[in-house]
């Protein structure tokens, strides 16, 4: 990216850069064309969740602003952005802005890593696994601080819901990355995406090997993740109103919006990364090499998304108990199981990736 | 370590609150997420309905009672017209009996529709409400076609029915009941054998049949702590006594046996519109006694007399003989009773109106107890609570 910057500048100003500063542009294009489009990708996938959810609902969805209702997501952004911020009297207004831009910022530094294509990637990392793990750790900060600097009690028992959820969840999706990670013997996504090309009879992605088990117990730990129903304790609108989010209007509140909805796609991306095979083709077979493998892992995606609609549209919530049982007494053995006999049937079959 | 002793978590469960069915502040008293104590204020919607009551004719009174439990409205309706005619001595003609229990259910279905799929929003799934008011907008589109009204129907009134069912309207009604098995079973599929909505609600609430008689409850409610008391069945009024429907009762007493019990009344329900299509004489709707109803509009165009009577009836009103009396009817929610007190003038001298959800709402406490707090907008929806009724 910098040697194409420093030509482009030398072809088009008649200058010459100097490497720093050719590299540090360098980055900030390269960030600017993953968070751009990404942002958009957030406003339509806003607007794809409603009118998936709209169509099981037998609605119709946004259909008002612009041609088939496209542009609802911009307007409501427009709305949000003309509103009062309005901060409780008794809320720490320090940490009460700070969460909001928080949740924000972890949601939108994850996609560093997240590789589109082949070479395509921001930060090739050799341990971007681990990267987007602690990322994904730290979002709960954006929630807890603000149910905490609230100083609402729904506010307070969403944030308490919450953190106590995810961090429940981030435990069993970590013994899954570890299955995932000895099979593919790397901690670097385009390695690990690498690595799941014709796992078995030509078909690309290890949710066609022993793996699907954990692609299941991955999925449902995304959902809890990013607190989507069943899960959405935190947000619960029959119990805690809105949880967490209760006391924040304007752009506070779009900020944790924008943040939820980037969180829901990169949750998505990771599925596809890690079992679906990112950017290959669903099988491995010469023609379909001939698209382009931005478009395969889009579609992958959009795929991923429309569960993630599908399931918000179908199930009633858990009850914080009962979503406490689910996380420990049931996906956190079993996970822990499967790195057991992941590790057994690769010693076994002497398929340890070198 | 000295003991420390730590204070209970108090919320304000409403009285702005979405799952509060209305305008319900509850107050709860919270041990980490476990309910110790609820205590339900009610009054936020008091309209002062009784004694507006008594300051109206009793024909101008009837629409007070749409107002109650705006769910269902046509029970209500019905409960106050039993009332007055029992004061009155009134027969009603049998088609217009036929009509009534026809409306009467189709106001049951209307309240269930709203409380089940409400039922299922409430532990979080929000697809069914959606589903279910596509059919309700059917059932209201049936009341408009009688009355002219959606919801404040005014069609009950002493002596029968306003006016007659137009044409074509049974066979509209039969072609929905042959359809709305379809919706139910797409909502059924969702959310009844969902083991998150069975982990949510089997076991929740539960109250046996001696706690459900010292707190009051009626209807489903009763019934679900198998107590096959329906007052259709027990002291029959109009022409429940020609149907043949069962009573639908539940074993465990607890939100899951309520909600399915609902929706089996559905089928009942369903039943009993069919027989009523199908056995509905021919004849008049209205009593003849122009006294209490009001002359038809042919008449007053050709009868002095019939136009004073109108004329008297709809300024003056009807007088009913000193006396009292309770009539009650089996609501969707349960015991709606009306105790009326007569002192012979035009107006009622005192109406007591005895709303289910009143009863139902004063044992929030005692069942909420020990449950936590995502338990109670599931233990709200199965007790079946609207505002209207219950604050009056």
């Amino acid at each position: 990216m910098a040697d194409l910057l420093v030509e482009f500048f030398q072809w088009a100003f008649g200058v010459t850069l100097v490497p720093w500063l050719a590299m540090i542009m360098g980055i900030v294009v390269g960030i600017l064309a993953i968070v751009l489009p990404l942002l958009i990708a957030v406003a339509m996938s806003v607007y794809m969740d409603r009118k998936v959810w709209a169509g099981m609902q037998m609605r119709r969805g946004p259909n008002v602003v612009g041609p088939w209702g496209l542009l609802q997501s911009f307007a409501d952004g427009l709305k949000l952005f003309l509103k009062e911020t309005i901060i409780p009297a008794s809320a720490n207004k320090f940490i009460f802005l700070l969460a909001p831009a928080l949740t924000f910022l972890l949601a939108l530094v994850a996609w560093a890593v997240i590789p589109f294509d082949a070479g395509m990637v921001l930060a090739d990392l050799n341990v971007g696994i681990l990267y987007l793990f602690a990322i994904s750790s730290l979002g709960v900060y954006g929630i807890i601080l603000s149910g905490w600097a609230s100083n609402s009690r729904y506010a307070f028992l969403g944030a308490l819901r919450s953190a106590a959820q995810m961090v429940s969840y981030e435990v069993s999706i970590g013994f899954v990355l570890v299955t995932v990670l000895m099979c593919a013997g790397s901690l670097n996504l385009s390695e690990i995406v690498m690595a799941q090309k014709d796992t078995f009879m030509g078909v690309n992605g290890y949710w066609f090997t022993p793996l699907f088990p954990m692609l299941i117990v991955f999925f449902i730990s995304a959902l809890a993740e990013t607190n989507r129903p069943p899960f959405d304790l935190p947000e619960a609108e029959a119990e805690i109103v809105a949880g967490y989010q209760v006391e924040y209007s304007s752009m506070a509140f779009a900020l944790f919006f924008l943040g939820e909805y980037a969180n829901i796609i990169l949750m998505c991306a990771m599925t596809s990364i890690l079992f679906l095979g990112g950017w290959l083709p669903p099988l491995d077979w010469e023609p379909l090499y001939l698209i382009p493998g931005w478009v395969w892992f889009f579609g992958k995606i959009l795929f991923m998304f429309f569960v993630f609609a599908w399931v918000k549209a179908t199930v009633p919530r858990y009850r914080y108990d009962q979503l406490m049982r689910l996380g420990w007494k049931i996906f956190l053995p079993l996970s822990l199981l499967w790195v057991v006999l992941t590790g057994f049937f690769l010693l076994l079959t002497d398929k340890i990736p070198a | 370590m000295a003991e420390v002793d730590i204070k209970n978590y108090n919320i304000n469960f409403g009285p702005q609150h979405p799952a509060a069915h209305g305008v319900l502040r509850l107050i709860l008293e919270l041990d980490g997420e476990v309910v110790e104590r609820a205590d339900p204020h009610v009054g936020l919607l008091h309209r002062g309905t009784e004694k507006l009551i008594e300051n109206k004719t009793y024909l101008q009174a009837i629409p007070y009672f749409d107002r109650l439990d705006y769910v269902s409205p046509m029970n209500q309706e019905h409960a106050f017209c039993l009332a007055i005619e029992k004061l009155l001595e009134l027969e009603v003609p049998e088609r217009g009996q036929y009509i009534r229990v026809l409306y009467a259910e189709i106001g049951r279905i209307l309240n269930h529709i709203m409380n089940v799929t409400a039922h299922g929003m409430d532990v979080g799934a929000l697809t069914p409400i959606l589903w279910g008011f596509e059919e309700r907008e059917l059932l209201m589109e049936f009341y408009e076609r009688v009355c002219g009204a959606r919801l404040h129907a005014n069609y009950f009134r002493p002596g029968g029915v306003h006016q007659d069912l137009p044409e074509g309207l049974t066979d509209d009604i039969l072609r929905w009941c042959d359809n709305f098995p379809n919706t139910m079973n797409d909502i059924e599929t969702l959310v009844t054998e969902n083991r998150i909505f069975k982990q949510r609600n089997v076991d929740i609430g539960k109250v046996t049949a001696e706690e459900c008689y010292a707190l009051g409850f009626t209807g489903t409610m009763l019934r679900g702590s198998n107590v096959p008391w329906d007052l259709r069945k027990a002291q029959p009024y109009d022409v429940y006594s020609e149907m043949d429907f069962d009573v639908v009762v539940g074993k465990n007493g607890d939100c899951y046996d309520r909600f399915v019990l609902r929706i089996e009344e559905m089928y009942q329900s369903m039943a009993i519109i069919r027989q009523c299509i199908e056995k509905m004489p021919k004849g008049d709707v209205l009593s003849a006694d122009h006294t209490v109803t009001p002359p038809r509009r042919t008449e007053i165009k050709t009868s002095m007399e019939a136009l004073i009577q109108h004329f008297k009836l709809y300024t003056e009103g009807f007088k009913v003989p000193e006396g009292e009396v309770y009539a009650a009817v089996e609501a969707p929610k349960g015991e709606f009773g009306v105790y009326l007190v007569s002192d012979g003038s035009n107006k009622p001298y005192r109406c007591k109106i005895r709303a289910p959800g009143y009863a139902h709402l004063q044992a929030m406490d005692h069942v909420a107890k020990g449950h936590m707090l995502a338990d109670i907008p599931a233990l709200m929806g199965s007790f079946d609570i609207v505002f209207g009724e219950v604050d009056r």
